[in-house]
């Protein structure tokens, strides 16, 4: 809705009004809930903060013991793992399904959909627990699994072990992020212009080169969404680790996000604790923004 | 060449789809577990030979969850007041349904009202700092809301509504994703309907009731269904604003359960049939218009 000739001031007014008067409900809880948290949470950041005592200005103090804190360089560096690890996984693997199911009969594909993204609407907290039980040391089948299989000779405490614990948190996380991307990538498939790709078959292009050629090009702000989204979440996986390990055994599952909820709850240290949030918040800022750069340059 | 090519492609195709066909089956045996496990008997969970389909099945598990505590039904407190109303006394497992189902329906209800509003504004209204407005309601979202949990924690307590349902819902309306997805689906309005109107003589408010609203149905429902199933697995937000056991939710209470019980999986089993059962019977009713909503999100991410 571009108007060629400028509005009059008296309209001009008069839509503000409206305008603000409709965001006025909306407004209150974001500005309430959302902006003026994350603004004190900046300033807060500054200062010594803990229960029932007066603030007290630091400075840059709680940024300078943060970034000499073995642990809180553990929790980044296990957080980098994460993000890594999952991100390239979760779109890679949501896109190798969703090309192949995308044009199944409507039923079938939807099914697919539908199963790839139980685990989601299942809820962290209800999957947490049955693969806490999976991956329990006794009775869990993965042990069980592995022993017959002849993979593992002995029963392993996978998420009581440093070496495993990590990737078991990685492995369910996974389970529970392609759902979101496969709908969208096979809501994008669909609607990739099908003259082009009929011309292109036409033309004698294989299914391959039509793929990357022609399909690839056009879901690519999908797959950007879905980097970012993706991205956001592995940063936030925060329940998994909360439920099954406490960021055990000696650290070895730290992340950020927990660390922020450890030195909140546990700790009482509100101004590090808000510290960290800032940090988190920039690097993911950072990141987002890289992605945009890189997707649009392509 | 061509039919060689073709082959290859079926080929790839069949054992692709075979491939998938076995992970979605990996994908649905977490949630499988969940629900036979919560019918096992004590024997069948402790043995180190994993029952895969169980022999026996009983209900004890459910009938321990809904034996070990009892607490009113229900407890409305009228905000910022001393008023309040008590139900009858149900097994806690009960009460935390009910909390989990008066916030997910609270939140939906909140969030559409004000979504529909923003996005309507953002979407048809020229006015002065919309740009710089949803540019902020942009950034927000990108960024993770647990990043701000420790001075919404305090902003709460300062508001006397930790500890309350009411300090999990708020952030939830407050999140502008809803109001993002609304302006999406406001744009569609076409310009020429709502200048009918205003010619018409129908003043704003109208105009959104009687024009904007009926068009933008799908996408509330979109977002209402969204809005449900997110606050109702929600997790964080939750466990950092309730602690006591008369506002625990059904997520803290699975939690809490673990915590207390750590090996008796039948009961943890139990509890997480509770939570997931009725929300994936939401989720597959709903299915179509929660799809919408996902997609719609996106199309200008």
């Amino acid at each position: 809705m571009t108007k060629k000739n400028p509005m009059s001031r008296a309209l001009v007014r008069r839509e503000t009004i409206a305008g603000y008067a409709f965001m006025l409900p909306s407004l209150i809880f974001f500005l309430g809930f959302v902006i003026y948290p994350m603004v004190q949470c900046v300033f807060t950041s500054f200062f010594d903060s803990t229960m029932n005592r007066e603030d007290i200005f630091i400075g840059l103090d709680n940024y300078k013991e943060l970034f000499q804190d073995p642990i809180f360089r553990g929790a980044l560096w296990n957080t980098v793992i994460i993000v890594v690890v999952s991100v390239p996984v979760v779109c890679i693997f949501s896109l190798w399904v969703s090309s192949v199911i995308y044009d199944l009969k409507g039923p079938v594909c939807s099914a697919f959909r539908c199963i790839f993204y139980l685990p989601v609407v299942t809820g962290s907290v209800a999957v947490t627990v049955v693969w806490k039980w999976m991956f329990n040391n006794y009775y869990g089948i993965f042990n069980y699994v592995g022993n017959k299989a002849g993979i593992l000779d002995q029963n392993i405490n996978w998420l009581g072990d440093e070496r495993f614990a990590l990737g078991c948190i990685i492995l369910i996380l996974l389970t529970t992020s392609v759902g979101q991307p496969i709908v969208l990538y096979v809501s994008a498939l669909n609607n990739v212009d099908q003259s082009l790709v009929e011309a292109a078959e036409v033309d004698g292009a294989t299914k391959m080169q039509c793929f990357w050629k022609i399909k690839w090009p056009q879901i690519m702000p999908t797959t950007l969404y879905i980097l970012v989204i993706t991205t956001i979440n592995s940063f936030q996986c925060f329940a998994l680790i909360q439920l099954l390990t406490s960021g055990g055994p000696n650290h070895s599952t730290d992340t950020i996000m927990f660390y922020i909820y450890y030195n909140a709850f546990k700790l009482y240290r509100y101004g590090y604790g808000n510290a960290m949030g800032v940090v988190l918040a920039i690097i993911i800022a950072v990141l987002s923004a890289v992605q945009f750069k890189m997707a649009k340059s392509e | 060449m061509k039919n060689t090519n073709f082959n290859r492609s079926t080929a790839y195709k069949m054992v692709s789809v075979a491939a998938i066909a076995i992970f979605a089956f990996l994908f649905a045996f977490p949630l499988y577990w969940i629900i036979t496990g919560s019918f096992k008997t004590p024997a069948a969970i402790n043995s180190t030979t994993p029952q895969w389909w169980p022999t026996e099945w009983v209900m004890d598990n459910y009938q321990k969850l809904f034996s070990r505590q009892v607490a009113p039904l229900w407890e409305i407190h009228v905000p910022f007041t001393d008023v309040s109303f008590a139900g009858p006394e149900m097994p806690a497992a009960m009460r935390w349904l009910v909390n989990t189902v008066f916030m997910a329906v609270a939140s939906m209800i909140l969030t559409c009202i004000t979504a529909a509003m923003a996005g309507y504004a953002l979407a048809k209204k020229r006015f002065i700092g919309r740009t710089v407005m949803f540019s902020l309601i942009v950034c927000a979202m990108a960024l993770p809301k647990q990043v701000i949990l420790i001075p919404l924690l305090r902003e709460m307590s300062s508001l006397e509504l930790y500890n309350t349902i009411w300090a999990v819902i708020f952030p939830i309306v407050g999140w502008p994703f809803g109001v993002f997805l609304m302006k999406q689906f406001a744009e569609g309005i076409p310009g020429e309907m709502m200048e009918a109107a205003r010619i018409d003589g129908a003043g704003e408010w109208k105009t959104f009731y009687t024009i904007a609203l009926p068009l933008i149905k799908p996408g509330i429902g979109a977002l209402a269904i969204f809005t449900f199933i997110n606050s109702w697995n929600d997790y964080f937000m939750q466990l950092i604003m309730l602690s006591s056991t008369d506002t625990l939710t059904i997520s803290l209470g699975i939690a809490k359960l673990q915590a207390e019980n750590a090996t008796d999986f039948g009961l943890i089993m139990a509890g997480a049939s509770l939570a997931a059962i009725p929300i994936i019977v939401i989720f597959l009713i709903f299915q179509k218009y929660f799809t919408k909503g996902i997609t719609m999100g996106a199309v200008k991410g």
